[in-house]
Formats: C-alpha cells, sequence, structure tokens
C-alpha cells in the first residue's frame, strides 16, 4: 500500500465537465445578445432618421437649424462667451460648496450663544432654496448697484453671487445630510477618546459625511452649469447670449445649436467624473457593509 | 486604593427608570465584571461613567475628583477613561494605524511619529502589526474588536470600560478578544466590563455585580456570586441562563 506524501502541492484547477457545459453554454448565450442588441439598434435607428428626415418640413429646418456657414462664423463668439460660462462656473462652484459646508456646519452647532447662528442658517437655507434663481439675479444685479455705494463690485461679481447664495442653499442641505448619516456611535466613540466636538467633527464625522454625499454634490454642480448662464440677463456675454446675438444677426438658429453642443461637451467630463465617484462610493459601502 | 466611587446614580430615558440609585466602588488594579439581564442598566452604567450620558442625579468619583460636577471639562475626564464597544466603531475612513494614533496626536498632542512608534508597539503585543496599514472593513470582527482596545490604550487611561466586547463576535473568534483582556489584567489594568460570558466573568473578575431594576442587587468574589448567590433573582438569572445553555 502506498501512501500519498502528507504536502503535496496543490494540482493546477482543471475545470469539471459540468463547468466546462455551463461556459460553453453563457458563450453561446453573449453572442445571441449581441447580435439581438445589433439588430434592434439598426432598426430603431433607420425608423428615427426616416421619421425625421421624411417629415414635410426637414429641409427648411435643416437649414435653419444646421447651418455649417452659420455655425463656423458664430463659433468665436459663443466659444468667447463659453469661457466666461466656464470661469464662473469655477468660481460660483467653489464658492456655494464652501458657503453650503459653512452653513450646515452652523445648524449643527450646539448651545445657546450659537441659537442666532443657527436660526440665521436655518433661515437662510429655507429662504434660498425658495427662492428663484432669476429673481435673486435681478435684486443683486439690479437693485443693489442702485443703492449707489462706493466700491461696488461688478455686474458678473454681483451675478455669481446670487449663484452662490441659491446654490449654497441647496448644497447646504446635502452636506447636512451627509452629516446626520454618520451613526451616532461614530461620535460615541470619538468622543471617549476625549477628542472635543470640534476635533470629532473635523475628524471623524466630516470626512465621511463628504465622502457619502460627494455624488449628489457634484450633481448640483452638473446642474450649476446650466445656470451660470443666467447671469447673461444682467448684461454679461455667456454662450447663450452670444449665441442669441449671432441669431439675431443672421435669423438662422445654427448657433443655439452650436452652444447646446458645447455645453453637452463640457458636461461630459464632470458628469463621468461623477459616475466614477458614484461607483467608487457604492463600491466602499457594499465593502463595509460585510 | 479607590478609583472609582458612584453614589446614587440615577438614569431615566423618557421617564422609563435606567439606573435608580446605583453605588459601585472600583479599587486601583481590580477588575469588575458587570452581569444581568438585557436592559438592565450595564450599558447606561458604562455610558455614564465616561459622560457620555448626562446623569439625572447622583455623583461619580474619579481618583477622589468629583466628576459629575458640570463644572469639569468632560473632555478631560474621557482622556482618562478608556472605552469599548460592543460594535467596535472603529473610524472606517481611517487606517488601523490612524485610529490609534488620532486621540494621541489630536488629544494628548503628540508628535505623529512617536505616536505612530507607539501604536505599531501596541499592535505588535497584540498580533496585528501587520494590519497597522489596512482599513478597518479588511478586518475580521475579532481583529476590529483588538484594535478598538489597543486604540483606547493608546491613550494610557486609569481605567477601561468595556461593554460586551465579544457580543457582536463569531465564537471562534471570542478567544482572541479575551485573551488580551486577561493580559490587560495580568498588566494590572483597571477595568469595568459588561457581559454576557459567566465562564470568562468567573475567571479574570475579581468582584462580580449584578444588576437589577438600575441597581446592583448583589455583588462579590465571582465564585460565590455566580456559585452560590443569595439573593433570589441573581439566583433566577444564571438558573436562565443555564438553561439557554443546554437548548
Amino acid at each position: 500500500m502506498t501512501l500519498a506524501p502528507p504536502h503535496l502541492p496543490p494540482s493546477p484547477h482543471v475545470p469539471s465537465e459540468a463547468q466546462r457545459r455551463r461556459a460553453a453554454y453563457r458563450r453561446r448565450q453573449t453572442v445571441t445578445s449581441v447580435l439581438v442588441a445589433a439588430a434592434s439598434t439598426a432598426v430603431l435607428g433607420t425608423l428615427l432618421v426616416v421619421a425625421v428626415t421624411g417629415a414635410p418640413g426637414w429641409d427648411r429646418v435643416r437649414a435653419s437649424f444646421g447651418d455649417p456657414a452659420v455655425a463656423r462664423d458664430a463659433l468665436p463668439e459663443v466659444l468667447t462667451g463659453l469661457w466666461l460660462n466656464v470661469r464662473l462656473l469655477v468660481c460660483c462652484a467653489a464658492g456655494a460648496l464652501l458657503l453650503g459646508l459653512l452653513i450646515a456646519l452652523a445648524r449643527t452647532l450646539r448651545g445657546p450663544v450659537f441659537f442666532p447662528v443657527r436660526a440665521l442658517a436655518a433661515g437662510y437655507t429655507y429662504t434660498f432654496r425658495g427662492l428663484p434663481l432669476i429673481i435673486v439675479l435681478y435684486l443683486l444685479t439690479l437693485g443693489v448697484p442702485g443703492l449707489r455705494l462706493q466700491g461696488m463690485p461688478s455686474v458678473l461679481v454681483l451675478g455669481g453671487l446670487a449663484l452662490v447664495l441659491t446654490y449654497g442653499g441647496y448644497l447646504a442641505e446635502v452636506f447636512r445630510a451627509g452629516i446626520e448619516s454618520v451613526h451616532p456611535s461614530q461620535l460615541a466613540a470619538a468622543r471617549s477618546l476625549g477628542l472635543t466636538y470640534r476635533q470629532t467633527m473635523r475628524h471623524v464625522v466630516l470626512p465621511q459625511a463628504v465622502r457619502r454625499v460627494a455624488p449628489p454634490l457634484l450633481n448640483d454642480v452638473v446642474a450649476m452649469q446650466k445656470d451660470v448662464g443666467l447671469v447673461s440677463l444682467a448684461g454679461p456675454i455667456d454662450a447663450v447670449r452670444a449665441a442669441q446675438i449671432a441669431t439675431a444677426e443672421t435669423f438662422n438658429y445654427t448657433p443655439y445649436i452650436v452652444a447646446g453642443v458645447l455645453f453637452v461637451l463640457l458636461a461630459i467630463p464632470l458628469i463621468a467624473v461623477t459616475d466614477a465617484v458614484t461607483l467608487r462610493a457604492a463600491r466602499r459601502q457594499g465593502r463595509s457593509a460585510r | 486604593m479607590t478609583l472609582l466611587r458612584c453614589r446614587g446614580l440615577r438614569k431615566t430615558y423618557a421617564g422609563h427608570v435606567v439606573l435608580d440609585g446605583l453605588d459601585l466602588t472600583v479599587d486601583e488594579h481590580r477588575v469588575v465584571a458587570l452581569i444581568g439581564a438585557s436592559g438592565s442598566g450595564k450599558s447606561t452604567l458604562l455610558r455614564c461613567l465616561n459622560l457620555l450620558e448626562p446623569l439625572d442625579d447622583g455623583t461619580i468619583e474619579l481618583d477622589g475628583q468629583d466628576v459629575s460636577d458640570p463644572r469639569v471639562d468632560p473632555d478631560r475626564v474621557r482622556r482618562r477613561i478608556g472605552m469599548v464597544f460592543q460594535s467596535y466603531n472603529l473610524f472606517p475612513h481611517l487606517s488601523v494605524l490612524d485610529n490609534i494614533t488620532l486621540a494621541p496626536v489630536r488629544v494628548h498632542g503628540r508628535s505623529r511619529a512617536e505616536a505612530a512608534a507607539q501604536a505599531r508597539e501596541l499592535l505588535d503585543r497584540v498580533g496585528l502589526a501587520a494590519k497597522a496599514d489596512d482599513y478597518p472593513d479588511r478586518l475580521s470582527g475579532g481583529q476590529q474588536q483588538r484594535v478598538a482596545i489597543v486604540r483606547a490604550l493608546a491613550n494610557s487611561p486609569r481605567l477601561m470600560l468595556l461593554d460586551e466586547v465579544t457580543s457582536a463576535l463569531d465564537p471562534e473568534l471570542v478567544g482572541e478578544v479575551l485573551t488580551l483582556i486577561r493580559d490587560l489584567k495580568a498588566e494590572g489594568m483597571t477595568m469595568v466590563l459588561a457581559t454576557h460570558e459567566m465562564a470568562f466573568a468567573r475567571e479574570v473578575a475579581d468582584e462580580v455585580c449584578f444588576l437589577d431594576g438600575g441597581w446592583v442587587v448583589e455583588s462579590g468574589p465571582p465564585e460565590r456570586v455566580l456559585g452560590d448567590p443569595t439573593e433570589p433573582r441573581t439566583r433566577q438569572f444564571l438558573h436562565r441562563i443555564i438553561e439557554a445553555r443546554r437548548l
């Protein structure tokens, strides 16, 4: 009788007959799925193209919305306007995120000394989440300069301020939801180590809260990108306003299409970042839930 | 020497009395085990001792200082008390090392390098040196709980409060945590621990307190309280536990 040596190295894994059959079946299924998807996309695409281009007014619409010559002429102005959108977005998003965080923190302050701060912060989020952006814009860009104060900032800065104030209210609530989503046992653990309330917020609660709400925060920044153009109501020329001016000169709407395409192109990287952050957050949550 | 002396502790939640005039004295280097049914106030007592819950009455003296005086800064008191929770409560966004060094660096103002060296030494002692740079979600329950104990020890506390630290663990992981507590006792750490592990209480505790109805019904050496209790309520509780084990 022979005995196997006690520490035989593990032999390489050979898939069983059943596993090989399952793998072959899944491969066949994948090929079928791809073919079906390709066929249905082709059918739907053809139908759409036929329906749109076959419409009685298609030639007129194409001429007034898709004229390549008009698009080429309008592009420089629209791009100049878009550069204003980008600069405004960067500044206003940073400002609104900071303001939102400060307001959310103010609402978590405890103790009688901070009652006015808490009340002010709560009043702010109630007011500016309810107030339409356009009204805030008019108040700040038309009303405030009317005070004729010394050292009045430019209309652009005031318009940006209107955006920061409006979006700050939304972002504050997102931050607050994140802060409140951190389990009380985390606070208890931090306090039991002797950390003060502030240290607990700074080192334990906020890092977890911000990570959790990063996806919705970025989503609001994507939404903000479309609204920064509204400052043009007060004078500064953004991409949409530049397209409008170009349209007024040629009576052709193609510049709007140019601006729209540029906006979408601008949004794609931001949306991609948002999706990546969301995915990472979901993966991390899933792992720690185990 | 008496390290902790509580008199007449009272705590209510929305009219429900959890602690009802509880007295407890813990001498230095002694281990006191709190036993009792769920809801008998073991966890509440530990949270009150760490000033995580405001008292409704009574006094707590630590090292002769009345720490229940509202003029005392609770943050300064908690630095001298280590607490370990049933659900570990490690900070998920910090590595094991950063979990441990957070309080030494932020509260005690030590340098990061000094705190890290001390943390690595402590981790090495509990056999987790290799896990220093991992995040808590990569650790087993038993490993997380040992890190939580090390995190509390890094503050060099005078007193450790352990709240059912093995209740959330799989049976095969309970042993590694109990071994660590045994080591702490051997080093002379003063501890108050709430536990459901009667065998462990009998082995490690110098004194066992049976809580019921918001106060200590019976206390004394573990052999007497667990082996030959005089109070009917203690007998009934122990009897129920033995019955449950048989199932």
